[in-house]
């Protein structure tokens, strides 16, 4: 089944075309990453699909209903969540506290009863809680709970942001390249977090620059260049697709390119 | 044991103010003391509703102090225009506000920063206007006479009365927000003000909930203008006006952005100073602003999160 499907969406920012007719249709519990040279589109690409942008054309369906257009909020409550590549912390809160905004979209409380804090408010409090702190075990973050999140270095902030998203138990969650920054055993914990993750059954849409993670880790692999569909496919056919080679070697011409077919 | 500790924890900062209104008048010299301690509540109780919205939501408003003449206005015109009793009106008047700021804060709240200080700015100029230009409602700008509020029979009148209806109300309002903040809307507005785009992909309806706590804290200030319409028993456009409006937003920021205890610290050390500074006559308002600057330059996340910030590390 189709989780999350997109059919030729384009934007554009000052007569650029900064997403030009790109499709994507990503099968349930898979893992599906996006690539591309710097400025290729790949973060405006995860912007549509999780409502910040409004495509000028083209449609988006998640899990079979047509969601173009919708808020990124109304979308979370759909079940689509996402994380930041510049990371957006809840900086004043604790490390706890915030995964508990995670959970907000399963919160059922009114403004009278927040305000007298009747009893319904605090058993979810305390639902929310344990909900909250499982969600930073499974990120490796348990210990840090009570700490102010603005504390954290930058791995465990990255893996923060992951446990906010999975508390609020999306069946999509879109991680904006989750490895960027990260030396390599912060990626490798990426890494198993992510696994964990498939797991469970929740869809991942991966955008990230990381080749061994994206090639290790993908289910499929879709490419884009200039905001355009470059190629599609398994890591190993990407890998084979002198397009791709040849994208990354051109426009981009980096070191990145070089390792990350090698 | 446990349903014990989490009562402790929850409740100890209100139950700390509570102790704080009862124990003060122990030290009073002269009734004129209960007069300064009402004023205190009364502002410290609009400072409560403007720090949810500035200090946890991370919204501004400069134009509080226009939901403050709604509030007094209703316990002034209500009864001498319609003869309603006092204690309705404060309720209808709370009421208005509240739907006055849902329709204006709907248009105004999508603004942001700058923005939005400018145009709440103009909304408390607004309703300054208007209730010096509808004079034969208002009296214009000398104001009117407001009829002394009676409950249950009994003629509210006095400052040592008021200064327990005034510090009642206020443990209310401060247990209210307590509340509040440890809910999920709180944690909601929390998250709005650090990071609005990641409040929205975990599913906030971020427009909604400004305007929730939009309307919560002009209803706070709303009870505190119709104290005071009720307490002084005269009310002029002026504390509907510009200074008003400013003066509440400095009480915010002096006690600290955020701090629900740090609204009544605020609230009383703007109160105060000016009382005891009158003894400097004509240099009042110099030192005033002069002992503001300090405070910020030294204080500069206000005075309670800096003191509690320096009382944490002297223990280490």
């Amino acid at each position: 089944m189709m989780i999350l499907e997109a059919d030729r969406l384009a934007i554009t920012f000052g007569g650029v075309r900064a997403i030009d007719g790109v499709s994507i249709s990503i099968a349930s519990g898979q893992v599906f990453s996006i690539i591309g040279p710097n400025g290729s589109g790949k973060t405006t690409l995860l912007n549509l699909v999780s409502g910040i942008y409004t495509p000028l054309d083209g449609s988006i369906r998640l899990a079979g209903e047509t969601v173009t257009g919708l808020a990124p909020d109304q979308l979370a409550r759909r079940g689509l969540s996402r994380t930041f590549q510049n990371l957006q912390i809840f900086s004043h809160m604790s490390v706890l506290k915030n995964v508990m905004v995670g959970r907000h979209r399963h919160e059922r409380t009114g403004i009278l009863a927040d305000l007298l804090h009747w009893p319904s408010v605090a058993r979810q409090n305390q639902a929310t809680r344990e909900a909250a702190r499982v969600a930073l075990a499974r990120v490796g973050l348990a210990d840090l709970a009570e700490r102010p999140a603005g504390s954290l270095d930058y791995g465990a902030l990255k893996r923060l942001e992951i446990a906010r998203a999975l508390a609020s138990e999306p069946t999509v969650l879109l991680l904006d390249e989750p490895a960027a920054g990260c030396n390599p055993v912060e990626t490798q914990e990426i890494d198993h977090v992510i696994r964990s993750i498939v797991k469970e059954g929740i869809t991942v849409v991966l955008v990230e620059h990381d080749m061994r993670l994206v090639m290790n880790i993908s289910d499929r692999v879709h490419v884009l260049a200039r905001g355009r569909t470059l190629a599609e496919g398994t890591p190993q056919q990407v890998r084979s697709n002198v397009e791709v080679i040849e994208a990354y070697l051109g426009v981009h011409g980096s070191q990145e390119a070089a390792h990350a077919f090698d | 044991m446990s349903l014990r500790a989490l009562l402790e924890i929850r409740l100890l900062p209100a139950i700390l103010v509570a102790a704080i209104v009862i124990i003060l008048p122990l030290f009073f010299p002269s009734a004129y003391y209960y007069r300064i301690g009402a004023l205190v509540f009364i502002f410290a109780l609009a400072v409560v509703g403007l720090n949810l919205l500035m200090g946890f939501a991370g919204q501004v408003s400069l134009g509080h102090a226009g939901f403050l003449g709604i509030g007094a206005y209703s316990v002034a015109i209500g009864p001498v225009h319609f003869g309603a009793p006092s204690w309705l009106c404060l309720f209808v008047g709370a009421i208005l506000s509240g739907a006055v700021a849902f329709a204006v804060g709907r248009p105004i709240l999508k603004l942001k920063g700058h923005y939005l200080a400018v145009a709440t700015l103009g909304f408390g100029l607004l309703v300054a206007i208007v209730l010096t230009n509808e004079a034969g409602w208002t009296g214009g700008p000398d104001g009117m006479n407001v009829p002394a509020l009676t409950l249950f029979g009994w003629r509210v009148h006095g400052s040592d009365a008021w200064y327990w209806i005034a510090g009642a109300t206020f443990v209310g309002g401060f247990l209210l927000a307590l509340n509040l903040m440890e809910s999920p809307t709180g944690r909601a507005l929390q998250a709005i003000h650090d990071s609005e785009i990641a409040a929205r992909v975990l599913g906030i309806d971020v427009a909604r909930k400004k305007l929730t706590i939009f309307i919560i804290s002009a209803m706070y200030a709303s009870v505190a203008g119709s104290f005071l319409a009720l307490f002084n028993g005269l009310i002029t456009p002026d504390v509907a006006g510009f200074l008003g409006s400013i003066e509440l937003v400095a009480m915010v920021v002096l006690g600290g952005m955020g701090s629900i205890f740090g609204s009544l610290v605020g609230a009383a050390v703007l109160v105060v100073l000016p009382q005891v500074l009158t003894i400097f006559h004509e240099y009042e308002q110099a030192l005033l602003g002069l002992i503001v600057m300090v405070f910020m330059i030294f204080l500069r996340q206000g005075i309670v999160p800096s003191v509690t910030v320096a009382l944490a590390g002297w223990r280490k």
